[in-house]
């Protein structure tokens, strides 16, 4: 439905950002795991799964960051309180959870990034 | 607004004779059998209650357990139970827990709540629900009562190869009794996660949207959700460990390029948001709890649904933390100790929602708020002592102490029985009329609060002295005689605190009287139950607008208690209940779920059989059985679902009228085939995970020299496999626009298609020699390749079946369900195909 030009929202937009964390935290864990296999030579430098671990951090807290400017963009101008039964309602309350996600996201990206900084090598 | 004066068939809903008309239609649609028949009622009501006792029942067992290794550990050297025992005691005691009870109690407390809470008559598929209940049952007494014959499991509850694998560590059936015996529970949890989500996004009542949905729906569908990609793994793992026990393929055997760590992974892959699959539904207890008795809305509604939905996710990120201690480079720990302190802060939101609402509300006392405190106390310390075991250097000093054993109970013991306790009393009126004493309460509060503590905190203590977990015994030089002793003094108050509870619950209530309606005051829908309650759940199914309907809605009790809402009346003498869109919840049909059977029994036993019968290696009767059991699933399906209603459309009252069929998305059993191919496409993805993993981790992999599978048969299979799926599409278009002869013709070449796609597919190994005992690489690829030809058999057979309804005539151009759900079955299978022959046949060795 086309409503005020605003942009509807749905469980998936609701579960993007989660999920963006998920494939950061999944790329991130398998990238240094393979370089590091059979973990065998634990002093292997690994600098160019650092460098990876960074671009997807960077690529991952953009896309994050996009979708809670989405909603926020919408749910800034609202006036209802997302507790009754309308069209207007639904779309402020997953605009706002959208929010609340993508900042949840956006931390654990940033935090599960770490290591990346810290760590150089495969011990 | 609609008028609501007017009833379905336009009849006035103010006259009392058209109301008692109606409700006695009602009464007689929903009414359980009775006699010797109970046993084959479905309704949630019923099934529910079954649910939740034998799921109490398994409880006590283990809590027994829990108290004879106690005595055993009590003071040092002690010689009550033998170290043999003593194991199988640990291991039932954490399996039965976790398996028989943490998980069904949620899942049954749901089945009983959701449809309440959701304004439905009932949740859309009973009769599976009675399957996974009896799954469940048979499964549990199976496992539970290995012990009592010596032959129980005792690796631990988390099995760790190859203590487990090898018959030379574990002689006996054991390890087969809870691979077999929990994998088949594993199913029957899956099963329930389906349709609790297919209830809860289409049987709300129409209004309800996604924004007014009752905290614990959202629970609800959450954590179904985790389930569906968290067992999976497990299921899968469970395949592999038994494909090694029983004959011999070395997935775990590193002497043939196997890898225990595997297990571990899979393993944990599924246990750690197990963890969180146990504490979520209980914090959603406290969110319907907290707001009653706080008397006000929840504070932060989209707070709870974010904590919710977060924790969902991070919690499979977690998993490694359980593996600190095996090796791993430093960098992946680092992963998941930054995920595992992430994940505090959702978890924290919660209980902060909860404070903030009891603040902004005015909080009466009541024995579910008691045990709610409770709850949180000891969850908080659970919750520190876990940001502590999160942190890598910590848990290598903590690992496998008695540290561990008191933060896990801290965590499940305030994060899921106190708020079950609470949740329990909450709702006795809701589901029996009656309330259980407040008294009692108090006084089985307080011992089982104190004696936890006792029993409890002193096991950190003796974990940070050095106290191993799972020993059944321990010198006196230790200096651990001490905190053991008051540990089991604390153990014994707790259990006659909770000894207190079940006396409670158990006693008889003949001259209590029943409650009145709405007892707690509470706002949401489930306390539209009458008392003492009907079967047919709710009157009339509601139109929602906000919400705390029964706070904020005018005269809403009395209206759906009038039938001024929808389906007010069973015109027909049937089941019905209103199937409504995911987001908005706008009505979209009237399904029409079925009544009593026997047939879910005779097919759970049945299917339980397979995996007994399997256990003890009677391989002639596995076969038997498999073969009735999947005989009387097809005579299930063919008699009971997709059946074509004597008139397209139904007046459900307030001037709308429903259809009452409708295939593809819009029909609930579209939506159980498209979650439980997830759940399936998720087992697949472990194998590929397996597969991938030993190519990462072992040079050896494959062996040098080998040929693997080749490409020849692997390609043959895989355009095999695009051609069926193509003719199954084509099938539901032409039945679709009328042409049903090409339509039954293409089904029938789909089928022969299926089951040549899975020759050629196995023909591959076959032809190449790949032996599957001697090395694990030929054992994965076999794994892989048997499980996709499994899939086209069944799929094969979904065909047959399809086909053979198109003839008898109950499927029809307009009425096609049956094909619209396999070909969706289809898409999901040449998607595996593609992927196995990918895998296999390319990567590694061809590219």
């Amino acid at each position: 439905m086309h409503f005020f030009g605003r942009t509807p929202d749905t469980l998936w937009t609701l579960i993007a950002a989660p999920a963006i964390w998920a494939i950061h935290f999944l790329a991130s864990y398998v990238a240094a795991a393979y370089a590091c296999a059979p973990n065998a030579d634990i002093f292997r430098d690994i600098g160019g799964v650092r460098v990876f671990i960074g671009i997807a951090t960077v690529v991952s807290l953009v896309l994050i960051a996009l979708f809670f400017y989405r909603a926020w963009r919408d749910w800034r101008r609202r006036t209802t309180g997302g507790d009754r039964g309308t069209r207007q309602d639904q779309e402020g309350f997953l605009e706002f959870a959208t929010m609340l996600l993508a900042s949840l996201s956006f931390l654990g990206v940033l935090l599960d990034a770490t290591p990346a900084l810290f760590i150089v090598d495969c011990r | 607004m609609m008028n609501r004066e007017e009833g379905a068939t336009g009849l006035d809903q103010n006259d009392p004779e058209v109301r008692r008309g109606q409700e006695e239609r009602l009464r007689k649609a929903w009414a359980a059998p009775a006699g010797w028949r109970y046993l084959s009622s479905v309704n949630n009501t019923e099934v529910g209650l079954w649910y939740v006792g034998t799921a109490m029942i398994f409880m006590l067992f283990a809590g027994v357990l829990a108290l004879g290794m106690r005595v055993q550990l009590a003071v040092p050297e002690n010689d009550f139970l033998s170290a043999d025992l003593y194991s199988q005691f640990f291991t039932m005691h954490g399996t039965v827990m976790m398996f028989l009870f943490a998980i069904p109690i949620f899942e049954s407390l749901s089945l009983i709540l959701l449809p309440q809470l959701l304004g439905s008559r009932e949740l859309p598929f009973p009769r599976v629900t009675a399957f996974a209940f009896w799954c469940f049952f048979v499964g549990g007494v199976f496992v539970c009562g290995s012990i009592f014959f010596g032959a129980g499991p005792k690796g631990g509850w988390f099995m760790y190869p190859p203590l487990t694998t090898q018959e030379r560590f574990t002689p006996g059936y054991g390890p087969d009794i809870w691979l077999l015996g929990l994998s088949f529970i594993e199913i029957a949890a899956l099963v329930a996660a389906v349709e609790l989500i297919v209830g809860t996004l289409k049987c709300r009542a129409p209004g309800m949207r996604l924004n007014l949905m009752p905290l614990y729906a959202w629970y609800v569908l959450v954590v179904a959700g985790m389930i569906l990609f968290a067992f999976p793994p497990l299921i899968a793992g469970d395949i592999l460990f038994e494909l090694e026990r029983l004959f011999g393929w070395p997935f775990f055997d590193p002497s043939r390029g196997g890898d225990p760590i595997l297990w571990q992974h899979l393993f944990w892959i599924f246990g750690h948001p197990e963890v969180y699959v146990i504490f979520l539904p209980a914090i959603a207890l406290l969110a319907m709890v907290v707001p009653t008795f706080a008397r006000r809305p929840i504070v932060g509604y989209s707070w709870v649904v974010l904590a919710a939905v977060g924790t969902g996710f991070i919690s499979f990120g977690l998993w490694v933390h359980h593996m600190y201690t095996t090796g791993l480079p430093a960098i992946s720990l680092g992963f998941f100790t930054a995920a595992s302190e992430v994940v505090a802060i959702p978890t924290g939101v919660q209980i902060f929602v909860f404070l903030a609402t009891c603040l902004a509300g005015r909080v009466i006392y009541s024995v579910p708020m008691l045990f709610a405190a409770g709850a949180l106390a000891i969850f908080v310390i659970g919750g520190l002592t876990g940001v502590m075991v999160a942190m890598a250097p910590f848990d290598w000093q903590a690992h496998d102490s008695y540290f561990v054993v008191a933060h896990l109970h801290y965590v499940l013991i305030g994060g899921m029985l106190f708020p079950v306790v609470a949740g329990i009393h909450y709702y006795w009126p809701m589901i029996f009329g009656k309330t259980l004493s407040a008294r009692a309460g108090w006084y089985a509060f307080w011992p089982m609060f104190i004696g936890f503590n006792i029993a409890f905190f002193p096991m950190h203590f003796s974990g940070l002295m050095g106290m191993p977990r799972r020993v059944w015994t321990y010198p006196e030089e230790m200096g651990v005689a001490l905190p053991n002793l008051i540990s089991t003094i604390g153990a014994f108050i707790f259990a006659a605190g909770f000894l207190i509870f079940v006396l409670d619950a158990v006693r008889p209530r003949k001259n209590q009287p029943y409650e009145k309606r709405n007892p707690w005051n509470a706002g949401t829908l489930e306390w539209l139950a009458e008392m003492p309650g009907e079967a047919w759940g709710v009157r009339s199914v509601p139109i929602i607008e906000t919400r705390y309907p029964l706070w904020q809605q005018p005269n809403f009790i009395k209206d759906v208690s009038a039938g001024r809402f929808y389906l007010p009346d069973a015109e027909e003498g049937r089941r019905e209940t209103i199937i409504t869109s995911v987001l908005a919840a706008e009505p979209e049909c009237v399904v029409r779920v079925p009544g009593p059977s026997h047939v879910p029994l005779v097919a759970a036993v049945l299917s339980g059989l397979v995996f007994i019968f399997a256990t003890f290696h009677w391989w002639l009767l596995t076969g038997a059985t498999a073969i009735a059991a999947g005989a009387v699933i097809i005579f299930w399906l063919w008699r009971g679902t997709a059946e074509i209603p004597e008139k397209p459309t139904k007046d459900v009252g307030l001037g709308l009228t429903l259809p009452l069929y409708r295939s593809g998305p819009a029909s609930v059993g579209w939506w159980a085939m498209f979650i439980t191919m997830f759940g399936d496409l998720t087992a697949f993805l472990s194998f590929l995970f397996g597969y991938y993993y030993f190519f990462t981790l072992h040079a050896d992999f494959p062996p040098p020299g080998t040929e693997g599978p080749g490409v020849f048969w692997p390609s043959v299979a895989a355009g095999l496999f695009v051609a069926t799926w193509l003719a199954v599409e084509l099938s539901k278009r032409t039945n679709r626009s009328g042409r049903v002869t090409a339509a039954r013709l293409l089904m029938a070449m789909a089928a022969v298609g299926a089951l040549a796609a899975a020759g050629a597919l196995l023909w591959g190994p076959h032809a190449t020699g790949l032996d599957p005992v001697a090395h694990v690489y030929p054992a994965t690829v076999w794994v892989i390749v048997i499980w996709v030809a499994l899939h086209a058999a069944i799929g094969c057979v979904m065909l047959l079946y399809c086909l053979a309804r198109s003839l008898a005539g109950r499927m029809t151009p307009d009425h096609d369900k049956d094909i619209s759900n396999v070909t969706l079955y289809w898409h999901f299978t040449g998607l595996q195909a593609l992927l196995a022959v990918a895998t296999v046949s390319l990567f590694p060795l061809a590219v």
